[in-house]
């Protein structure tokens, strides 16, 4: 899923401070599972905005809302009828999500307030770690089940490289945190499933063209468009 | 024991303070209350096992937010103490009171709505 984090309060204070009318609208997609963009996290959040306007003497409304996804168009257009009576949008979504929004509204000043960070899982409640980078082409099945451009920091695809100690990746030193060696696991589970093999062979080259190199990617299949 | 504590207080009852979220001290502090204490159970005698200390983070949290928007946090507390320390409950209570009275109301005002402390 889409992992992001709540942008401080501050700065969305900064983005809508001189707006009269303002909707919270969330996602109740990946962010909310999150808790970064859900319905709770936009009660929280408005709650907050409403309370610093008060104490500020300024007269900003603040309304609630939160979407099933809002990287759909029919869930976007659910507020089409009342989007009008707002000067602007803080939207909690991922930046799909507020961009997707944006196009829909383009008179609108839609703002993001999370910031988004990447596709990962939930390794426990309130732990949240990244999985994938959406290479376009991927290389799991030679790997063990574990991505090496996702879980390597140099994304290597023939590793490890000389920086890594004791199955830590050299990051690790530098950020003082724990970066676990992405090649160190592959090969772990590499040696699990009797495939080691898979180290006397280098990886074919890879074409990232279909990744970020090649720009901004989309998918049509003619077998489901309408 | 006929104990005695401010009348100005207003308790909200919880099957367990595991039960408080984010939003509930949130919307007391919005909806006019000078200050909040939840009163937990002692830590590690919670009957659902966790829901004090739960409760303790969503506290630091609440606080944290209150920091953000230009609002004391010491109007938002946690306190611990078992269901059969009644003289605590009055000592927390006149506490949290004078504490709340020297800090005095919160900038928020609503029209119509009440300055109350809820526990």
């Amino acid at each position: 899923m889409i992992m992001a984090k709540p942008k401080p309060i501050e700065e969305i204070i900064r983005y809508i401070e001189n707006l009269d009318k303002v909707l919270i609208a969330g996602c109740n997609g990946c962010v909310a599972v999150c808790e970064a963009g859900g319905l709770k996290e936009v009660e929280v959040l408005a709650s907050a905005l409403r309370m610093y306007f008060l104490q500020k003497g300024k007269k900003v409304e603040v309304d609630e809302v939160s979407l099933t996804r809002q990287c759909d168009k029919e869930y976007l257009e659910e507020i089409k009828d009342r989007i009008g009576n707002y000067s602007g949008v803080v939207s909690l979504a991922c930046g799909a999500g507020v961009q997707f929004m944006a196009e829909m509204y383009d008179e609108k000043p839609i703002f993001p307030g999370v910031n988004t960070s990447f596709i990962g899982v939930t390794e426990d409640q309130g732990k949240w770690s990244e999985r994938c980078q959406a290479c376009g082409e991927c290389v799991l099945a030679e790997t063990g089940g574990i991505c090496p451009i996702a879980r390597c920091s140099k994304r290597m695809l023939n590793g490890p490289c000389g920086g890594s100690e004791k199955g830590k990746c050299e990051l690790s030193v530098v950020f003082n945190k724990d970066v676990p060696c992405g090649w160190h696991l592959i090969y772990e589970r590499l040696k699990k499933l009797g495939q080691l093999e898979r180290f006397a062979q280098p990886a074919a080259e890879k074409d990232w063209t279909v990744s970020r190199d090649g720009g901004p990617r989309e998918i049509i299949r003619e077998d489901v468009r309408p | 024991m006929r104990l005695s504590y401010p009348t100005n207080i207003r308790i909200v009852k919880v099957p367990c303070t595991g039960r408080v979220a984010i939003i509930h001290l949130m919307k007391a502090i919005e909806k006019g209350a000078d200050g909040v204490f939840v009163a937990g159970c002692l830590e590690g005698d919670c009957h659902y096992q966790a829901g004090n200390l739960r409760a303790k983070k969503r506290v630091v949290h609440v606080q944290e937010i209150l920091k953000s928007i230009g609002i004391e946090p010491e109007r938002v507390a946690m306190y611990n103490l078992s269901a059969g320390m009644g003289p605590r409950f009055a000592e927390i209570a006149r506490e949290m009171t004078e504490k709340i009275r020297q800090l005095g109301p919160t900038p928020i005002k609503l029209q119509g709505v009440r300055k109350e402390m809820a526990a």
